[in-house]
């Protein structure tokens, strides 16, 4: 069974189509990487998907449900998770605070709780941290945080917006090994600039480019094909 | 009296309402509109106006024309200033910030109601009206030889009461005509459309603030010279003006001039034609409830692009 | 983290201590009046749960004070109703009241939210004066001693009323400690801190704040209940705009989203206005002065200045 359907999505902003007429399908346990170069309405599609933006026209079907009208905080209660491009915890609560909000939804008891978080801090090697605030956790270690908030609500889909924005190498490394050990159990879409974790990660990378789909395929069909270099053209971002 | 004539006499005396509302509300709205901020001080420059209107008229005892026509001209001018003073010393420096403002306001009403009390005292001042001649009004009835007209007993408006209403119209074209037509006016249009391409342009956006919170204030106490001859001064005054300004506004599309104009003379004269129906408070209860429901369920509707 | 529980324990524990102590020194006059500020200090917690904790700034929790003092007063004198369970009554006038205007004005924010609920307040208080001959009017009306016996123990007797407000007092205050330490509480906070990330963590804001509401209003209510049946008097300046301001002053004045600040901000609050109306008629001039200083000087109040620059671990 996929996990998402999305068919014919539009999003309209005074008159300009920033997603247009957009068909996706997800099947359970992939990893879909969506790419595509500034302005492709990658951002804008996430955010209809995570209803945080409402369609203009189109379907979206989630674990089999229709969720196009279900407004965001239960589509995520019936499995989403979102991790935001730009950086949005909790800043004045501790590691362990943040992560305990978003895992206490579905825990039955603090002590639930504090197992669920031990375990996700442990997953993204953040543990050792877990008393300190948010807001003096390195950038690198709060993009961490986030996804470890992601990964405590156990989700059948997480969205990933953009998650090694601003990570060092070495941590982009670290990242990679982290979506192969999440992908054992959890569907994900990975918005994703970084061709190389691309290339690791996908099993199957859609390419947006003026808020429509461009190309769809696996990372080496993607690499093979001319169309998408070109949309490319100018966005330095093509290493291979 | 019979219903005809009593209902004329309701809406004269609602139009003398709406009037001076129109006048107070524009203020408060002039304030929303361009500095986006709500001023809860507005009605305690209003009783200032009148407060000061009396005590301006008294200082001039044995002329009460010149007293009058004195503090007419002065009266606003002085609240102005104060509150060009208030804006420079306190908002500015919260950074016009919306919810700190409102408190900071509620902060300025009690001090300026409370330093009323204290040096005014708290009793209710006439202000005699520069001229007050009885202008009796006729009323048709029908007879045997088709329409005629009489003057039914108690039917009638004084010539200051008329006045109010064309001198509320005066000034109401005058705002509209700096708005639309001067070159001041196009700098508070610019600063209401963004405060940021303003500033970019070299319009000096905190004087203009300055000057609008200022205007805003002088509106609401020209607005209370015209009406003291009517009521008395006393410093508790403030609290109804205030209270219907807000209808008023929010009904009107918080900030649009036009649209606050419209909404004062439909509050005004509703108001003078309802309570001949209905008791007074139940009256208020229901604008009350109306006004909230309006901002509740209409806030786009009401203010085009959702500003509150 | 150990360490800063325990000075927490001492702190608020000392505060209890203390303030049940001070019924056996004070001398009669005080002796009442820290019986009122106590009443009023839980007034401003439920306040302060909403603007301090949730980050809600009402003006007009008036209301919910009057839906309770009338609630029970109406219970107690026109419907012979016992004091316990006109108490009961008033709350439970409360919590309605505030889940009508909790459900209507949550769906505006900042400061059309500020004013919705400035003007369901006024509504309430032109309500009041409507039906004059229930409620006397401005005038309000008295709470007979043999109505204020709760459970054999008559409210009207300064020691007996000490203890009641301190009961309440405790009550109030050890239930906020405890909700703000629940996972309700913590969820509360998360959304002051970043509505849009609990939104995206599966929360039903709505729902929260809406909840928020009501419990605010319900202890408003409390206080006022409270209040009607210590001092034994019910009236329609306490539905009036200017017992919606008290609350924010109050809580501006001692911290928002302090435990002790609402305590601190009535007590000072309250002599300072005290010691000025001896002095003259125009004593609410305190009370626009502290506002406009507060919000010029110190935005985080008294405890919140004492947060921000020496105990960092206070509630």
């Amino acid at each position: 069974m996929s996990v998402l359907v999305a068919k014919g999505l539009i999003r309209q902003f005074n008159g300009l189509r920033a997603v247009d007429n957009v068909t996706l399908e997800i099947p359970e346990q992939q990893v879909r990487a969506l790419i595509g170069p500034n302005g492709a309405g990658k951002t804008t599609l996430v955010g209809l998907l995570s209803g945080r933006l409402a369609c203009s026209n189109g379907r979206i079907d989630f674990l089999g449900r229709d969720i196009t009208k279900v407004p965001p905080h239960k589509r995520i209660a019936m499995g989403m998770a979102y991790t935001f491009q730009i950086t949005s915890i909790f800043p004045s609560l501790s590691v362990h605070e943040n992560v305990a909000i978003a895992a206490r939804r579905l825990c039955r008891n603090e002590k639930d709780t504090r197992a669920v978080v031990a375990d996700a801090l442990k997953r993204v090697s953040l543990a050792h941290v877990a008393n300190t605030d948010a807001a003096d956790l390195s950038y690198g270690h709060q993009r961490l945080l986030e996804i470890a908030m992601g990964l405590s609500q156990s989700p059948r889909l997480l969205i990933l917006d953009e998650p090694t924005q601003g990570l060092a190498e070495g941590e982009v490394a670290e990242f990679i090994k982290l979506i192969h050990d999440i992908r054992q159990n959890t569907t994900v879409l990975l918005i994703e600039h970084n061709m190389d974790v691309v290339m690791q990660v996908a099993d199957v990378v859609t390419v947006l480019n003026h808020g429509q789909v461009l190309f769809e395929g696996t990372p080496a069909d993607v690499q093979a094909n001319i169309e998408v270099q070109t949309a490319y053209l100018g966005g330095a971002h093509v290493k291979a | 009296m019979d219903f005809g004539p009593y209902l004329m006499l309701a809406t004269l005396e609602g139009a003398v309402t709406a009037a001076v509302l129109a006048l107070t509300a524009s203020g408060l709205a002039l304030v929303f509109g361009i500095m986006r901020v709500v001023n809860v001080a507005h009605g305690e420059f209003f009783m200032l106006g009148a407060v000061l209107a009396w005590w301006v008229t008294d200082l001039m005892g044995a002329t009460p024309v010149l007293g009058f026509a004195i503090a007419l001209v002065v009266v606003p001018l002085m609240v102005a200033a104060l509150a060009t003073f208030a804006d420079m010393t306190i908002l500015k420096r919260i950074n016009y910030d919306p919810e700190r403002t409102i408190v900071a306001t509620i902060g300025i009403l009690y001090i300026l109601q409370q330093v009323t009390l204290m040096t005014y005292g708290p009793d209710a001042r006439p202000v005699t009206a520069p001229f007050n001649t009885r202008l009796a009004l006729p009323w048709f009835e029908r007879t045997e030889d088709g329409i005629s007209l009489y003057w039914p007993w108690g039917l009638s408006i004084t010539s200051y009461k008329l006045a109010v209403i064309g001198a509320a119209g005066g000034v109401l074209l005058g705002l509209w005509a700096v708005m639309k037509r001067s070159r001041l006016g196009l700098m508070m249009r610019a600063t209401e459309q963004d405060r940021e391409m303003a500033l970019a342009f070299g319009i000096p956006v905190e004087r203009i603030y300055a000057l609008v919170f200022g205007m805003g204030a002088g509106l609401a106490a020209l607005a209370a010279v015209l009406v003291v001859p009517i009521q008395q001064a006393h410093y508790l005054m403030g609290g109804d003006p205030l209270l219907l300004s807000f209808i008023v506004v929010i009904i009107g599309g918080l900030g649009s001039l036009p649209g606050t104009v419209l909404a004062a003379l439909l509050i005004g004269l509703s108001d003078g034609i309802i309570s001949v129906f209905f008791s007074p408070t139940l009256a208020k209860i229901l604008a009350t409830l109306l006004v909230a429901m309006l901002l509740v369920f209409r806030p786009q509707g009401m203010f085009g692009e959702r500003r509150l | 983290m150990r360490r800063d529980v325990q000075k927490n324990l001492l702190l608020h524990g000392g505060v209890l201590v203390a303030l049940f102590a001070l019924q056996f020194v004070l001398p009669a006059y005080h002796h009442g009046n820290v019986a009122r500020i106590m009443v009023l200090a839980t007034y401003a917690m439920g306040y302060n749960l909403l603007f301090g904790y949730v980050d809600l700034l009402s003006l007009g929790h008036a209301v919910f004070f009057a839906a309770g003092l009338y609630g029970m007063g109406i219970a107690v004198s026109h419907l012979g109703v016992s004091a316990p369970l006109g108490l009961m009554i008033g709350v439970l006038a409360g919590g309605v009241v505030g889940a009508i205007i909790g459900a209507l004005a949550l769906r505006t924010e900042g400061v059309a939210f500020m004013i919705v609920t400035l003007m369901f307040a006024q509504a309430g208080y032109l309500i009041i004066l409507y039906f004059g001959e229930i409620t006397r009017g401005d005038e309000g009306f008295v709470i007979q001693q043999v109505d204020r016996l709760f459970f054999g123990g008559d409210l009207s007797d300064p020691f007996i009323r000490y203890y009641a407000a301190f009961t309440v007092f405790c009550i109030s205050f050890l239930s906020i400690l405890a909700l703000l330490h629940s996972p309700f509480g913590k969820t509360l906070i998360a959304i002051r801190e970043n509505q849009e990330r609990a939104v995206m963590l599966g929360y039903n804001v709505m729902r929260f704040k809406l909840l928020a509401v009501i419990f605010s209003a319900a202890l408003s209510a409390l206080a006022g209940a409270t209040y009607g049946l210590l001092f034994g008097y019910v009236g329609a300046s306490f539905a009036s705009v200017q017992y919606s301001i008290f609350p924010l002053l109050w809580v501006l004045l001692g911290g928002a989203g302090t435990a002790l600040g609402p305590l601190v901000g009535v007590f000072f609050m309250f002599y300072l206005i005290d010691i000025s109306s001896g002095m003259t008629t125009a004593y609410m001039l305190v009370a626009g002065v502290v506002l406009v200083g507060l919000t010029l000087f110190a935005p985080q109040g008294l405890m919140g200045e004492i947060r921000r620059r020496f105990w960092r671990w206070l509630p």
